[in-house]
């Protein structure tokens, strides 16, 4: 047993991490399927869509061909729709309360027809919006994800000159660096920050990291406002004897080198143990197996009825051909020689309710013992508790307090996205962007 | 292949599943085998052994097609329309598409047959001697002279023709030419050339209207009178189907050019059926039987217009999207029906819903009912609710819910307009349940009589 990387052939390398959802053929195969949705009124799927994009109106401007229309009503709802149609849940949001369902019929394919629009405005770069001349301030938005993006295409639209810092060298955020290489590409990531970013108006400062290159003060001194959508990033540690050993990784770091650094300079185990039960945890465990592990086990300490990944992920992950053991809490890691050997779990019975509703796991006493040399940790990420206390913002538990107008503790600094709620989907941070660059303009209006 | 044996369907009762076989060879058990009704043809003494017949058009322009459409179990043909030769041009066929489906109208801008008469009148000879159980009625529009129509019908019936069908219908390219429309939208006209007709011909003569008229009635009544023995409606419908927003040349292109072409497609049927009536409740041209064309795609088609008056059915524009397989289904679907309503032979319900399409003053204004909305079937969809609302009576409730809202109907508000059952696309979700306003029938002329209320809501 050994960690390696170069495990596979350029064709293998390419087959695993291909589209795992291709885009339409051609327009008849779009409008076909668009042609199914009936346009419902106050429609479930928009208010399931934490953008709340008019979907029956998109999907709509697909069937009567007017696709250029459909991509600007997604994007005024979401400026990241592209991106979203490839990594959003769908189907526990717009897809999953899709009215078909009630019938027992497959919903409209609401993400594929999305991302049929989105794409044409991008291959084209249809400029949909345009910007106001400049009303002479100027925004500090920290971070070039999802948030970031969302809140400074909002502020440039109504001409603030928004400068974005990003600590690092390419925009996105987790959307370039967080998620699977086979839901979307970093080169498509590139192309999305650049086809926002072409309304202009927006500058983005890449390799600058609060905290190190640049501090609040200095923004808030040389700004008319400061978002701060910083996401988090440092992955929850597990707190458990062994987690020093080579080949415990964090599933971030994991992720990130797959997209960083290209799928064969990224090592892996033959036998690698996953912990935790959420997308990122499935994203790690599908692409280990991607990158030619052989045996992938993942272990959740709760049962399948309160996994926090939806069904559609897990079912990726079993069809990938990982395993699942349900139930099971890392106790510690052994090792030997400085490496990983093995992974001990206690078996875990349900409880009661903790605050997020669910049962929560009670150790049994009883243990098993896994034999693995590579163990990912994917149980969620805190937040960047050190930086943001080190700011002197409003916390809890570093997740950055705002108030209903996203305004957080210090004058004119916002905030919005992970960097607030601990972690969502990018939908989510999407949302917030926009919320935050509302309560910007409202503060900046005259 | 033995069209009849083909038609023979064997109804099976298994364990209490009825299930319907067209293939004979796979009929296992046999002994609860039961007569299917006799969905055979009897037009004018031309028979045929189902109401299908292939409308003059394309379809029925040479022996190939025509043999095709008889293997394929097709009860009769009207040959494509012969007269003096013409020529064709390219393109020649346009469409409507509706709701991601192709062709729900089709025109075209053809002319009658440019093939040599000869040759039409060889092949009618050989598709007669192959299929003489099927219906052959042959279309004609000869040049607007007795003489030309009297050689045209003698070489016609030499030919084996069972019928004749005149052409007083061809909107485009022989109207300009004084024939087809031109004719048929002048009564005087056409009873003349009907005059000359009758006087040659030996065989059944259906004269066919243009529906190119404010109403269908005086050119029918006329030819009736002229001694037509049948009529067939409608023919095509002028139209433009659209413009090409690249060329901005409508359909279908010629060169940069365009004309107007015959509508005909399931666009068309609502009008064919309503001019379908009109004929089948005057009193002069109800006195002969009437073939339905216009738009016929399936059994449920065709039973529709022969409720509403027609013999038999004409169809064409199902037939060049889907190929001549069509009618399978058509004999089957037709079949059934008529067990399942106990129907023998088409006579016995052709014509049956021509007395129930009344004046509007002789409506029931105590009859009344009010939508329901059944919520174990509702999807939530809001089409209702939004048509209801913005374009009729606010006669539905919307309780808000995340995702799914609530809809319900105002009872007193709703007046009985039938939108949102229409645009609910779950079957059967929304019904129309009756609540009159008193037992009593009372039209408007009675009511206005009585002096009784006007709205009173």
């Amino acid at each position: 047993m050994a960690i390696q990387n170069n495990r596979l052939t350029k064709e293998q390398y390419e087959a695993n991490f291909a589209d795992i959802h291709p885009p339409f053929e051609n327009k008849t195969a779009a409008q076909v399927e668009a042609s199914r949705c009936l346009f419902c009124y106050d429609a479930p799927c928009t208010k399931s869509c934490p953008t709340h994009i008019d979907v029956p109106k998109f999907i709509k401007q697909i069937v009567t061909d007017n696709v250029k229309g459909s991509a600007h009503t997604i994007f005024t709802s979401n400026i990241m729709g592209a991106g979203c149609s490839k990594v959003c849940p769908v189907e526990k949001l717009c897809e999953g309360s899709c009215v078909f369902n009630l019938l027992d019929e497959p919903p409209i394919p609401i993400a594929k027809l999305q991302r049929y629009s989105t794409e044409k405005a991008m291959e084209n770069n249809w400029q949909l919006f345009e910007r106001k001349n400049s009303v002479g301030k100027k925004v500090a938005v920290v971070g070039a994800g999802p948030a970031g993006l969302s809140c400074a295409h909002v502020l440039s639209r109504e001409g603030i000159d928004v400068t974005i810092y990003e600590k690092e060298s390419k925009g996105g955020g987790l959307m370039t660096y967080g998620i699977a290489a086979y839901k979307v590409t970093p080169q498509f990531c590139e192309d999305e920050v650049n086809y926002i970013t072409s309304i202009g108006g927006i500058e983005i400062k890449y390799n600058h990291e609060l905290g190190k290159d640049i501090t609040l003060s200095q923004l808030k001194k040389e700004f008319d406002a400061v978002y701060l959508g910083i996401g988090v990033g440092v992955a929850r540690q597990l707190d458990i004897p062994g987690e020093k050993l080579e080949g415990v990784v964090d599933a971030i770091k994991f992720i990130y080198n797959i997209r960083a650094n290209g799928y064969p300079s990224v090592p892996v185990g033959d036998k690698v143990a996953v912990i935790g039960m959420g997308m990122t945890a499935i994203d790690a465990a599908t692409q280990a197996k991607r990158l030619g592990a052989k045996q992938v086990t993942m272990v959740y300490r709760r049962t399948e009825k309160e996994k926090p990944c939806t069904q559609h992920e897990l079912d990726i992950a079993m069809l990938d051909g990982c395993e699942v053991i349900w139930l099971a809490a890392p106790q510690k890691i052994k090792g030997s020689g400085g490496k990983v050997k093995q992974l001990v779990c206690s078996v875990m019975k349900l409880g009661d309710p903790d605050a997020s509703g669910r049962r929560s796991p009670v150790d049994t006493g009883e243990t098993f013992t896994l034999d693995v040399d590579m163990v990912i940790k994917a149980a969620g990420q805190v937040p960047f508790e050190k930086l943001i206390k080190k700011s002197r913002l409003d916390n809890k538990n570093g997740k950055i307090v705002i108030n209903e107008n996203c305004a957080t503790s210090i004058k004119g600094v916002f905030a919005g996205g992970d960097a607030v709620n601990g972690g969502k989907e990018v939908v989510d941070a999407v949302q917030a962007g926009k919320d935050g660059a509302k309560a910007i303009l409202k503060y900046l209006a005259p | 292949m033995n069209g009849a044996s083909q038609r023979k369907f064997i109804r099976l009762n298994v364990a209490g599943i009825i299930l319907n076989n067209l293939q004979t060879a796979y009929s296992v058990p046999t002994e609860n085998k039961t007569i299917m009704a006799n969905i055979s043809s009897n037009f004018l003494g031309i028979k045929s052994p189902n109401p299908f017949w292939l409308a003059s058009a394309p379809p029925t322009d040479k022996k190939y097609n025509v043999l095709r459409a008889f293997e394929a179990g097709w009860g009769g043909v009207v040959w494509k329309t012969l007269g003096s030769q013409v020529k064709n041009v390219s393109s020649r066929y346009s469409a409507v598409d509706y709701g991601g489906q192709r062709v729900m109208g089709f025109n075209n801008i053809e002319l009658i047959s440019d093939r040599p008469l000869h040759i039409n009148l060889k092949e009618i000879t050989e598709c007669v001697k192959l299929f003489p159980d099927r219906a052959m009625i042959v279309s004609l529009m000869a040049d607007n002279d007795k003489k030309s129509w009297h050689e045209l019908i003698k070489k016609c019936e030499d030919a084996g023709a069972m019928g004749f069908e005149l052409n007083f219908g061809c909107p485009h390219g022989m109207t300009e030419r004084g024939m087809g429309a031109a004719v048929g939208q002048d009564p005087e006209i056409a009873c003349m050339v009907v005059e000359w007709v009758m006087e040659a011909a030996t065989i059944p003569v259906i004269t066919k209207l243009t529906p190119n008229v404010h109403s269908v009635v005086p050119t029918g009544r006329s030819v009736v009178k002229a001694g037509t023995n049948a009529l067939s409606l409608i023919n095509t419908i002028q139209s433009v189907t659209g413009v090409d927003l690249d060329t901005l040349v409508p359909n279908p292109y010629v060169a940069g050019k365009s004309v107007f072409g015959g509508y005909c497609g399931p666009a068309v049927k609502p009008i064919a059926l309503k001019m379908l009536t009109t004929i089948a409740q005057d009193e002069l041209t109800s006195k002969v039987p009437i073939s339905g064309i216009g738009g016929v795609s399936t059994w449920k088609d065709a039973v529709e217009f022969m409720l509403l008056g027609a013999s038999n059915v004409q169809v064409c524009t199902a037939a060049m999207k889907h190929g001549f397989r069509i009618v399978e289904d058509m004999i089957e679907g037709l079949s059934n029906w008529m067990d399942e309503k106990g129907y023998k032979t088409l006579d016995d319900f052709i014509g049956k819903s021509v007395s129930t399409i009344t004046h509007w003053e002789d409506l029931d204004i105590n009859y009344h009912h009010i939508a329901k909305i059944n919520q174990d079937k509702c999807i939530h969809c809001g089409l209702c609710y939004i048509a209801c609302e913005d374009t009729s009576h606010q006669s539905i409730n919307l309780a808000y819910g995340k995702p799914y809202n609530t809809y319900t109907v105002k009872d007193e508000e709703c007046v009985g307009c039938n939108l949102c059952k229409l645009v609910c696309p779950v079957d059967d979700c929304i019904t129309m349940e009756e609540h009159r306003v008193a037992p009593e029938y009372i039209n408007w002329i009675e009511w206005q009589k009585r002096g009784l209320p006007l709205n009173d809501h």
